[in-house]
């Protein structure tokens, strides 16, 4: 019983927790992807720059958080989300927006993000170092370690406040960003241009408008990522190219074009890498003792160190035999 | 003749005035190792250059295969480790690996299967039952030689082999990998090339990092021996122009074939795919296979470049190997330098390396002003790690950089010569 | 008065021209009818009006005002509207969604418009919650003709608007074009079934290597017998 508890608390818990921060990654990923039509390589330097806004005013304001009985850092978030969608418009206007009014191929856009996070980088770095921080600076990280009503579980199972939070923040968003894309007009314009982009310049829809609210909710969502991963690790200002596998993997996963997809892509990819770590050996114990097996020590999948194969081999095997995703999306 | 190269005399006069400009202030051994660096990013640089300006195909895993070129290098030329082969653990090695080539036999007997009357359906799961259980095999065998590989004598060593051998065979390796990852992605946009190449180097980089008994990891290979006379026995000067000359040769001939290439029709057609593909498909060229090719012969550029980089640093250390340095600094030289030509591509490599060698010690001192005059004037406490922080603004700076060329210059100083065959 | 007039407009793509000079003009309320062979310049005609492609000579007014190389949300905003020839429906959304995206631009209450498509096309309100994706080609393109006229245009630029359609659509849509003209709506259109189209037509402009060769009434041009021999194939 002890035994599938860690199971539950290794696999279960940090692949759900990591799934949600690549599904928010993923959205932002695949609403570009699908409206703008390139693949946004800054999107995991947007992540760490929001994160780091979010401490920026988190150490303004310490004292909000307690005030209200929750994190000061996920009391800053939504000024945050603000700030970097703001940010994330103003990159669009003076470094996307010109290329594209030049027609260029989408791959030069693409450099241009990749110019882009070099940028973020270089700017989060100079401003807030190389080093780790930590988004508890007045109140401190709540873990719930909750016991389990049987007689053989002595282990308890352990979640924290800021993976609470940031599953209720995530059900609250992906509800919220639906209603919008089925239920508002520029939702639908959103979705309209996704699908054709001609037409829906043709019909009037205003470009201009529905490029500015995809940035805004990407860099809302890249933001609350950002943040809600770093108080539930730490701030680290090195996300950038080790998360865009991840994300564009869920991205593609799941189907281009697709807020569901991305979710849903989002937890295969955090569930399959918390599958492949996790070592088998420990669940299976009890039956090795009662069989007497030999099993070796270690019965991961993959190694640890090996993790970014995971997100790799999930993109492959699905642009090998299902390009269009879970969901049907497109293939640019 | 020449009144038609005006602007690539000029550009490279300048290049030359700015390299005397380096040897005056940092002495003739500085100097010459920047020069050699700078040589082989170009021959980096080439390879990047026949992928995206010829053919329009975007590697962001340029890192992956310079690494994969200098890990090959380093094994073919290290000297053996005797300890190694007296060992035991050769043969367990030599089990391990013999058990992983039937394992790749029965799996491909299985996929054979359907021939024998089996279903696809369970060939299709028979096989994946295999990979799996080879998989598993693999991993479970190889672990306890590995580890008492780097318990008793650190790493197998090296073949001590010739090193011109390592730096063809890394050259073919990166080829050989290109190929699997081109393979899969090159009919698709060139976005999903991108994120594959990204991951591929990631990879490669994790591999050779993390596989210590192979690589010796974290814990580095040197020295790397040269092919030419090394500066014990010539002097630092003597023994890095030698080198310089040889890469030279090696970029000469490299360009002299590119050259040849770029205008024969094989080129021609490549250059047709890359500005129509569309019409190119309806001639019925084989638009997939030039860009595997392409994608292969670039790449097998990086693996050698790469290789003979190490060599020269004369340290294997795989955790060296970072994209900015080795995937988007390249980038840089060849958008900067004109894609697609490559003397474009040679200017940008030398210059960009100069610029970006430069830039380290301008920043720190520019940093030392800035604090020197914040803590005087404002009574401003500097953090501690301003100088790392100093570094990072030349981040920034080639951020920039890319989207500035990309939007004022996309075709970069020395454009490609559209020839009009008349 | 004239409501849509193109005067010696030339424009192509990447600096060949296909367009040498073509005159157009339509009155409030009247179909006007493009006819003429392959690579003559008459999408390409539509698309200039629409401010798809650079116009670099000639003037186009709409109702007397100058727009010439305005871009299409504007024109959109003065009262036209364009269906395309090809890719023309948003698949991937409902027949009322691909509606409402017409409406883009309206901020007033476009609810009788919408009763007002739906009784032009029945068909569509029976399938107003399926993706226009699942419909026939004849559908879609009621789908695409609906949808433009969500923003109650004055001018309506259609583009092949049979073009791949059973005669049985092609019979209905037709109909449905000289419907929605009695109702007011200026249309000028492309065609490839040249007769059947300069029959409903009250002008047709017959183009040859983007200039005008004839321009008349559709019964004249019906009977006039070198257009016939020529482009209306005997």
């Amino acid at each position: 019983m002890n035994e599938l508890v860690f199971f539950i608390n290794k696999v279960m818990i940090s692949g759900a927790v990591i799934g949600a921060i690549y599904a928010m990654g993923a959205i932002g990923i695949t609403l570009v992807f699908s409206i703008l039509r390139f693949a946004h390589f800054a999107h995991g330097d947007l992540m760490t720059t929001g994160a780091f806004l979010t401490f920026f005013l988190t150490a303004m304001f310490p004292a909000a958080g307690p005030a209200i009985g929750l994190p000061t850092a996920f009391v800053m978030l939504p000024i945050a989300m603000v700030i970097t969608s703001l940010l994330a418009v103003s990159i669009d206007k003076a470094f996307y927006k010109p290329l594209r009014e030049h027609n260029v191929k989408p791959i030069v856009i693409v450099m241009a993000s990749i110019g882009v996070t070099f940028m973020l980088q270089g700017l989060v770095r100079l401003f807030f170092g190389t080093g780790s921080r930590n988004l508890y600076i007045d109140d401190r990280k709540e873990i719930f370690r909750l016991d389990l009503p049987f007689e053989l579980a002595s282990r308890k199972l352990v979640i924290t406040e800021p993976q609470i939070l940031l599953f209720v923040f995530m059900i609250i968003a992906v509800v919220a960003l639906h209603l919008f894309l089925t239920k508002s007009r520029l939702g639908k314009a959103m979705r309209a241009m996704s699908d054709n982009a001609d037409l829906a310049r043709v019909s009037g829809i205003n470009v201009n408008t529905v490029v500015i609210v995809t940035w805004v909710i990407a860099g809302s969502l890249a933001t609350a990522a950002g943040t809600l991963l770093s108080l539930d690790v730490a701030l680290k200002p090195d996300l950038s190219f080790n998360i865009l596998l991840p994300i564009f993997a869920a991205a593609i996963v799941g189907g281009v074009g697709h807020v569901y997809g991305a979710v849903i892509g989002g937890f295969v990819v955090g569930f399959a890498e918390s599958l492949a770590v996790f070592n088998w050996a420990i669940l299976l114990r009890p039956m090795a003792e009662k069989w007497g097996w030999d099993l070796p020590a270690n019965l991961a999948l993959v190694p640890t160190e090996y993790k970014i194969t995971v997100p790799f081999f999930i993109l492959i095997a699905i642009l090998v035999m299902r390009p269009t995703g879970i969901l049907k999306g497109k293939v640019l | 003749m020449f009144a038609n190269y005006k602007r690539e005399v000029i550009l490279f006069s300048g290049l030359f005035l700015l390299i005397m400009l380096v040897m005056t202030f940092m002495g003739a051994a500085y100097s010459t190792r920047m020069l050699v660096e700078a040589a082989c990013y170009a021959i980096i640089a080439l390879g990047l250059t026949i992928q995206w300006g010829y053919a329009g195909l975007f590697n962001a895993g340029i890192m992956g295969f310079i690494a994969l070129g200098g890990f090959i290098t380093m094994l073919f030329s290290f000297p053996v480790n005797e300890d190694f082969w007296a060992s035991g653990h050769a043969s367990d090695l030599g089990s391990v690996f013999f058990k992983l080539v039937l394992g790749i036999a029965l799996i491909w007997g299985s996929i054979k299967l359907t021939r024998f009357g089996v279903a696809q359906k369970w060939q299709r799961l028979i096989t994946l039952i295999l990979i799996g259980a080879v998989y598993i095999t693999f991993m479970a065998s190889l672990d306890p030689v590995a580890n008492a590989i780097e318990k008793d004598v650190g790493f197998i060593g090296g073949f001590g082999l010739p090193v011109w051998l390592g730096w063809l065979v890394g050259g073919v390796a990166a080829g050989a990998i290109s190929y699997g990852i081109g393979h899969i992605c090159l009919g698709l946009r060139s976005d999903y090339l991108a994120i594959a190449t990204l991951g591929i180097a990631e990879i490669i980089k994790a591999f050779l990092k993390n596989a210590d008994w192979l690589t010796h990891g974290t814990l580095t290979v040197s020295p790397l021996p040269w092919p030419t006379p090394g500066p014990s026995d010539l002097g630092f000067i003597m023994a890095r122009a030698l080198y310089l000359s040889l890469t030279a040769a090696m970029i000469a001939i490299i360009f002299f074939l590119l050259t040849r290439a770029y205008n024969a029709p094989w080129g021609r057609m490549l250059r047709a795919i890359r500005d129509n593909e569309t019409s190119s498909l309806a001639m019925g060229k084989n638009v997939n296979g030039r860009r595997l090719e392409v994608f292969i012969f670039g790449s097998f550029l990086m693996g050698v470049g790469g290789a003979v980089l190490t060599t020269f640093n004369g340290i294997f250390d795989p955790s060296g190997y970072i994209p900015l340095n080795h995937t988007f600094l390249i980038w840089v030289m060849v958008i900067l330098g004109g894609a697609g030509n490559n003397l474009g591509t040679l200017f940008g490599a030398v210059f960009v390396y100069i610029i970006w060698t430069m830039s380290e010690p301008v920043a720190l001192w520019v940093f030392d002003v800035v604090r020197h005059l914040g803590e005087s004037w404002f009574d401003w406490q500097a953090p501690g790690d301003l100088d790392s922080r100093a570094l990072q603004a030349r981040v920034f700076v080639i951020g920039l950089t890319i989207t500035l060329v990309l939007r004022y210059a996309p075709k970069g100083v020395i454009p490609e010569r559209i020839v009009h065959h008349t | 008065m004239a409501i849509l007039e193109t005067n010696n407009i030339h424009a192509g793509y990447g600096g060949m021209n296909i367009l040498n000079g073509v005159n157009m003009s339509i009155d409030a309320g009247e179909i006007g009818v493009i006819v003429g062979p392959n690579g003559a310049g008459k999408s390409t005609s539509l698309k200039a009006i629409f401010g798809l492609l650079h116009v670099s000579e000639g003037f186009i007014e709409l109702n007397g005002e100058t727009i010439t190389n305005a871009d299409p949300n504007t024109l959109v905003k003065l009262g036209m509207a364009f269906v395309p020839q090809e890719k023309n429906v948003f698949v991937s959304l409902t027949v009322e969604e691909n509606l409402e995206m017409g409406a883009f631009l309206r901020k007033d209450n476009f609810q009788h418009t919408l009763e007002s498509v739906y009784h032009y096309f029945p068909d569509l309100k029976d399938k107003r919650y399926q993706p226009a994706g699942e419909l026939s080609g004849g559908q879609r393109q009621m789908v695409a003709m609906g949808r433009a006229l969500m923003i109650e245009p004055k001018v309506l630029l259609l583009d092949e608007p049979t073009a791949g359609l059973s005669p049985l659509y092609m019979n209905e849509i037709f109909d449905r074009i000289v419907t929605i003209n009695r109702e007011g709506v200026g249309i000028l259109m492309v065609e490839q079934n040249a007769k059947q189209a300069l029959r409903i037509a009250h002008k047709g402009f017959v183009l040859a290597a983007g200039r005008n060769r004839f321009t008349d009434t559709g019964e004249n041009l019906l009977n006039d017998p070198e257009v016939a021999k020529s482009f209306l194939g005997g």
